[in-house]
């Protein structure tokens, strides 16, 4: 059986799971086996809708304590489930919970561990899975030796599929461990997509000069209901949050669309965006390295570029 | 305090990625290696502050790796620590390599096992979770700030959509980011006290690979970028909504 850990934020599903959830249909698939979906703690979403996502059943262990991260907790009880139901594959998302969780479930299970897969296994001679290495610049393929396995799926890399059913909801009652860490404070970045989900992100780098002039880009990231992100030497001289960096040391992300706007395009920036869908390039020097990893290139001021672009998809959008 | 630090050698960030024997190994050729950042900057220079705050914290440092890992652990031991232990195989596989840094954990008895948020390498991000899941302790992934007093551990980390404090018994396994510590270089007195810090250099434990790498590849090139009359947003809007079909 597959088994599918679908993870939680704020007691609502995450994308990144319904994309492990479609990821882990198209594997059960493959294999010719059955899927389910593994819950843990109250969620609010409709538990029988993840059949929309390919789910036939969903394992529920509803209980409170489970609504926060405490991977010696989450991994037991993941453990425990797989054992119980005879998964043979576990998969997360390449979350920041999936990517705490997974490996530790992958030794309680003694099973190998793909950290960040890109693709659906082969599995004409044996179980070989692609994951990217060398921060994007590089892809391995790997071949698990374990007869149980884990991966964990890329964020953004395989699309949430609709199927047109619903699953059966199970409770699964296991016994629950004493939680090994205790939350005191919890700061939330409120009314944002989490960067690591958008889809479009506006980013933007030291060729705006100063963080007076970000309302050109946030008025950009607008009108396309996008994300808003930044390059480091922005964020180390605070003229945007650092939750926004982008970047080898900063998040790495993966949107369908990234607008870089006066990012020269160092190495260690690329190495946190390359694998977006698309990039689009606004900066006004023609040397800029960022223009060679770029899609589609704007060479011009981005004081006068941004504001007509967002003019441009104000009017695209009125024009349907 | 004892805290044991786990340090990897990787290519340098702006090191040429490519790979030879039919694209199945790495090609080293002109690579410059350096300590893995997220182990320096801020697993490291954490457990240096800490020691600085309390002279008796003893610092370990250990790596999974060949001789040629030595230049890296002596420049990691010129910033800090106290004494390095080197376990002399590849690291090629996560389990392995946290299996053979729980044999040393378990023989050093550490409060605090330090590792980065990931390599830059493999990115897999597995050891520390690894480690914790192996020796039966609590992990914190991410973390940003860290707090000790006595037996409790105050960690803050990135969660989905923000962060959060949480308060955790020694001995944890943590995971460590920006925000943790801040990037020092060695000076001359640390490059020279570490030739004579002890590298201690152990034999593997028992441990088999749970995977191997069959083959790499380099992702295709993209075919170019294809330039837009600034002048011409429109025509921008147009490619992103009919070609690359992405708004």
């Amino acid at each position: 059986m597959v088994l599918v850990y679908i993870d939680q934020a704020d007691q609502q599903i995450k994308k990144s799971s319904l994309e492990a959830m479609s990821y882990g249909a198209a594997l059960a698939k493959q294999l010719g086996c059955d899927l389910a979906a593994l819950v843990l703690g109250t969620v609010q979403d409709n538990l029988a809708d993840l059949g929309k996502n390919g789910a036939q059943k969903v394992y529920h262990i509803k209980n409170e304590s489970l609504n926060t991260l405490d991977v010696k907790l989450h991994s037991t009880l993941i453990a425990n489930a797989a054992k119980n139901v005879n998964a043979t594959v576990v998969v997360f998302a390449h979350n920041i919970n999936g990517r705490a969780i997974a490996p530790a479930v992958a030794v309680k299970l003694e099973a190998g561990l793909v950290s960040g897969a890109s693709s659906l296994p082969n599995t004409v001679n044996g179980f070989v899975v692609t994951k990217t290495v060398f921060s994007g610049k590089a892809f391995a393929s790997i071949q698990i030796e374990t007869p149980i396995k884990v991966i964990a799926i890329n964020q953004n890399s395989f699309g949430v599929v609709a199927y047109d059913s619903s699953a059966t909801v199970e409770e699964m009652n296991i016994p629950i461990p004493a939680p090994s860490i205790k939350i005191t404070k919890v700061e939330k970045i409120e009314g944002e997509i989490p960067l690591t989900e958008a889809s479009l992100v506006v980013s933007g780098g030291r060729g705006l000069k100063g963080p007076e002039h970000w309302g050109i880009l946030l008025d950009l990231a607008k009108s396309l209901g996008a994300s808003t992100a930044c390059s480091r030497p922005v964020s180390d001289s605070d003229w945007r949050p650092h939750h926004e960096h982008v970047g080898q040391t900063g998040i790495q992300i993966a949107p369908n669309l990234y607008i870089a706007i006066g990012i020269s395009g160092a190495i260690q920036h690329l190495a946190g965006v390359n694998r977006s869908k698309t990039i689009v390039v606004i900066n006004k020097d023609p040397e800029a390295p960022f223009f060679k990893a770029a899609d589609y290139g704007v060479i011009g001021d981005a004081f006068e570029v941004v504001p007509a672009l967002t003019a441009a998809i104000l009017k695209s959008k009125t024009a349907n | 305090m004892k805290i044991l630090v786990c340090i990897s050698k990787t290519p340098d960030t702006t090191a040429k990625i490519a790979f030879t024997e039919g694209n199945t190994k790495f090609d080293e050729n002109g690579v410059q290696w350096i300590i893995n950042p997220y182990d320096e900057w801020y697993a490291l220079v954490k457990a240096i502050e800490l020691k600085e705050k309390d002279a008796s914290t003893i610092i370990h440092l250990v790596t999974v790796g060949t001789a040629d890992a030595e230049p890296i652990i002596r420049k990691a031991l010129a910033l800090g620590g106290d004494e390095a232990i080197r376990v002399n195989s590849n690291s090629n596989d996560s389990f392995y390599v946290a299996k053979q840094i729980a044999a040393i954990a378990k023989e050093g008895s550490y409060e605090l096992i330090f590792t980065g948020k990931e390599t830059i390498d493999y990115n897999s991000a597995s050891i520390g979770s690894m480690l914790s899941a192996i020796l039966d302790l609590p992990f914190v992934s991410l973390a940003n700030q860290l707090d000790c007093n006595g037996n409790l551990a105050t960690v803050r980390r990135e969660i989905e959509g923000g962060e959060e404090t949480c308060e955790v018994n020694l001995p944890v396994v943590i995971s460590c980011q920006k925000g943790m510590a801040e990037q020092r270089i060695p000076n001359m007195r640390g490059i020279m006290a570490a030739r004579t810090k002890p590298l201690k250099v152990v034999e593997p434990s028992e441990a088999s690979a749970t995977t191997s790498i069959k083959k790499f590849d380099i992702p295709v090139a993209k075919s170019g970028v294809k330039l837009v009359d600034p002048a011409n947003m429109d025509e921008l809007v147009k490619l992103l909504k009919e070609e690359a079909k992405v708004i």
